[in-house]
């Protein structure tokens, strides 16, 4: 018993450590005064609407949308396709395959970010939408992969099977039977490939131009600067988002869990 | 009969076949991306670590005639006839200058000895080939010793292991040996150093928050622990620079840690928190927490309670139970959160640069430096190649030990 009271405390101590900092910028944001302490003085949205300002955060913003709309197509596609193909391929392969298909997952953003540097200048692919979204994709792939692959493990062949003996070519078994099933995995892997995308800043350090500078690397310039209460009001609209993403997720996984148990019975 | 087993032998190889093409058509057209934008990437950084074509490529006729000089004395005249030729060739003024700060790492200064002997061979009256080697000597007294002549042949092969050398602190001495660099300049491993030491600092760090965070998300009242996963998660899934921007200003002077400390006189005046190597480590921490606690969780949802309970009829006491049983049963959870932990922290770059002070860069910085700010691309791939090998080393004895499937969390 003694043990379980302790553990309440520790995981309230937890708590505070790893989401009271991330709410102790919020109302610092309506903070009339421009400093970046507490106590609070009057409140004021003027940081908002400097936030919202066309230069340079909405801008910014809607660099990093359209890389990570584009990081998502790219990623779900090769991602999904690739998770489907790792399952039906036999085991000592399926381990090395994985092996390969998660290692930008393990080596150090910088080293990637150098290396795509090289080969960019080389193809002219340096401060492009299109450069920021081929690399994206190299580092949110592996997350699609794993969700999906995760799912599939989940997937009866057998509802395959039955597709084929009704005369459904594979292409219209995918769409028809597998595609709905693991939908929620692949929702959740296009998630994840388009918040890694959203926040990516080291490779787009090196390879990102003036033109395409990204939320993370307009974040990363004010906070090297000088920190300006109007990256706290971004910050808090980014918690805003990722509060969504989060519950999304949790519901995603619940829809997931509840589907699993009606395909059992 | 024997005669339809054999053929339906050969349509269930036939499928199985199938099957393989498939899933390998499935699967290529990822591996086929990777290949081009991730793998060959990382190998123009090993081409760039020791491909140094500079100074051959600007110095074709002397790179030729020194290949023949072997010392002890300057190379002849016809030497000296090949530099002024190279050096006065319209053509390549842009390669020289590529090259002349490829000889500035040979030998520092080097680039003044070359574009002062540019200026002056092209002022002096060259006409006269008998008497250019005194006009190159003349041009730059440097010509006349033996030590800039080895550094100009060393530098005319186009592989060199120069960056790597000078990646580790060393350098190829007056002799031809090897010899670490003047202490002033050794900064690389120290830095390696540094980056495995706050890595593993903070690598167990975590695991010491992490594994009873892990243990109270699973042993809870589920309310109590979806409340507690959804402070996990919401750390994980915020902007890296959001939580960064947040820690500098949680833990600075006039931060929230500091108004509460002073104002409820723990301390009397405000403590440094940030912008230092405490920084670094709470941000640290703060940022990496998830990666151990998701694998540490994954492993000890597959541990049943009979086996702790097993343990104690037997009469264990229950640290004893949990020494010998349950902390062996969770290993590979440990390993798994502890090895993504250290190869995440140890290429760090953006928070150590933000939240450290001055002396806590980490080896990433000197990456990204030599790439953004002084263009010494070989410089960054060595260094870079050099993390990226203690990275594989982990990674590869990991997956040995663990398999790559359970790092991921695939079963």
């Amino acid at each position: 018993m003694k043990l379980h009271h302790g553990l309440y405390i520790y995981g309230a101590a937890m708590m505070v450590f790893l989401v009271g900092p991330i709410l102790a910028i919020v109302p610092i944001s309506f903070s009339g005064s421009g400093f970046l302490s507490y106590p609070i003085s009057d409140l004021t949205l003027r940081w908002y609407a400097r936030a919202l300002q066309p230069v340079p955060w909405l801008t910014a913003l809607k660099n990093s949308l359209i890389v990570a709309s584009g990081t998502t197509v790219l990623a779900t596609v090769l991602g999904t396709l690739a998770a489907l193909g790792l399952t039906q391929s036999a085991s000592r392969a399926r381990s090395a395959l994985l092996a390969f298909i998660v290692s930008p997952m393990i080596v150090p953003s910088v080293v990637s970010g150098v290396g795509m540097f090289f080969l960019f200048a080389r193809m002219g692919l340096n401060a492009s939408y299109a450069g920021l979204i081929l690399a994206h994709t190299v580092l949110g792939t592996p997350f699609v992969v794993v969700t999906v692959a995760a799912t599939l493990q989940n997937f009866d062949r057998n509802l395959l099977r039955a597709a084929s003996s009704l005369g459904a070519s594979p292409v219209v078994a995918f769409f028809t039977v597998t595609l709905p099933i693991i939908s929620s995995g692949v929702i959740a892997g296009a998630l994840f490939a388009f918040v890694i995308s959203l926040d990516e800043i080291i490779v787009a350090l090196f390879i990102g131009g003036p033109a395409h500078r990204t939320l993370p690397r307009q974040m990363f310039d004010g906070i090297r600067d000088n920190i300006d209460p109007s990256i706290l009001a971004m910050s808090t609209l980014l918690i805003l988002a990722t509060v969504a993403l989060v519950l999304a997720l949790a519901f995603i996984s619940r829809v997931q869990s509840r589907l699993r148990s009606t395909v059992q019975e | 009969m024997e005669h339809a087993a054999v053929i339906e032998m050969t349509s269930i190889r036939k499928a199985q076949h199938a099957a393989v093409i498939r899933s390998f058509l499935l699967v290529f057209p990822l591996v086929g991306y990777l290949i081009v934008f991730f793998v060959a990437p990382l190998c123009l950084v090993l081409l760039y670590s020791f491909y140094s074509p500079e100074v051959s490529r600007a110095f074709p006729l002397t790179s030729q005639q020194i290949d023949r000089w072997q010392g002890p004395d300057i190379p002849d005249s016809d030497t000296y006839l090949a530099l002024a030729a190279d050096l006065l060739n319209p053509e390549s003024e842009f390669l020289v200058g590529e090259a002349a700060r490829r000889l500035n790492y040979e030998i520092s200064g080097f680039r003044t000895v070359i574009s002062r002997t540019k200026r002056n061979l092209a002022a002096a009256d060259i006409s006269n080939p008998a008497a250019l080697k005194e006009e190159v000597i003349r041009a730059d007294p440097h010509w006349g010793e033996v030590r800039y002549w080895a550094a100009f042949k060393r530098a005319t092969s186009t592989v060199t292991p120069y960056y790597f050398l000078a990646a580790l602190d060393l350098e190829v001495n007056g002799t031809g040996g090897i010899s670490p660099v003047p202490e002033d300049r050794r900064i690389f491993v120290s830095t390696f150093l540094r980056s495995i030491w706050i890595a593993a600092t903070v690598t167990l760090i975590c695991l010491v928050l992490g594994y009873p965070l892990a243990y109270a998300l699973i042993s809870l009242r589920p309310e109590f622990s979806a409340l507690l996963m959804f402070s996990v998660l919401l750390p994980f899934w915020t902007s890296l620079l959001v939580r960064t921007t947040a820690w500098i200003v949680v833990l600075s002077q006039e931060g929230i840690i500091n108004s509460l400390l002073t104002g409820a006189a723990i301390v009397d005046a405000p403590l440094n928190l940030v912008f230092n190597r405490t920084g670094v480590f709470i941000t640290m921490v703060h940022v990496l927490l998830p990666f151990m606690v998701l694998p540490i969780l994954s492993v000890m949802r597959g541990v049943s309670s009979t086996y702790m309970k097993a343990s104690s009829s037997l009469g264990a006491h229950p640290v004893r139970g949990f020494l010998s049983v349950y902390l062996p049963l969770t290993m590979p959870g440990i390993g798994a959160g502890c090895m993504m932990t250290f190869i995440i922290a140890v290429g760090y770059y953006v928070t150590p640069l933000l939240v450290g002070g001055g002396g806590d860069n980490m080896i990433s910085y000197f990456i990204a430096f030599y790439t953004n700010e002084t263009i010494n691309w070989g410089m960054a791939a060595a260094i870079g190649l050099i993390l990226l090998a203690t990275v594989l080393v982990l990674y590869a004895s990991l997956g040995k030990l663990i398999g790559v499937s359970k790092i991921v969390g695939l079963n």
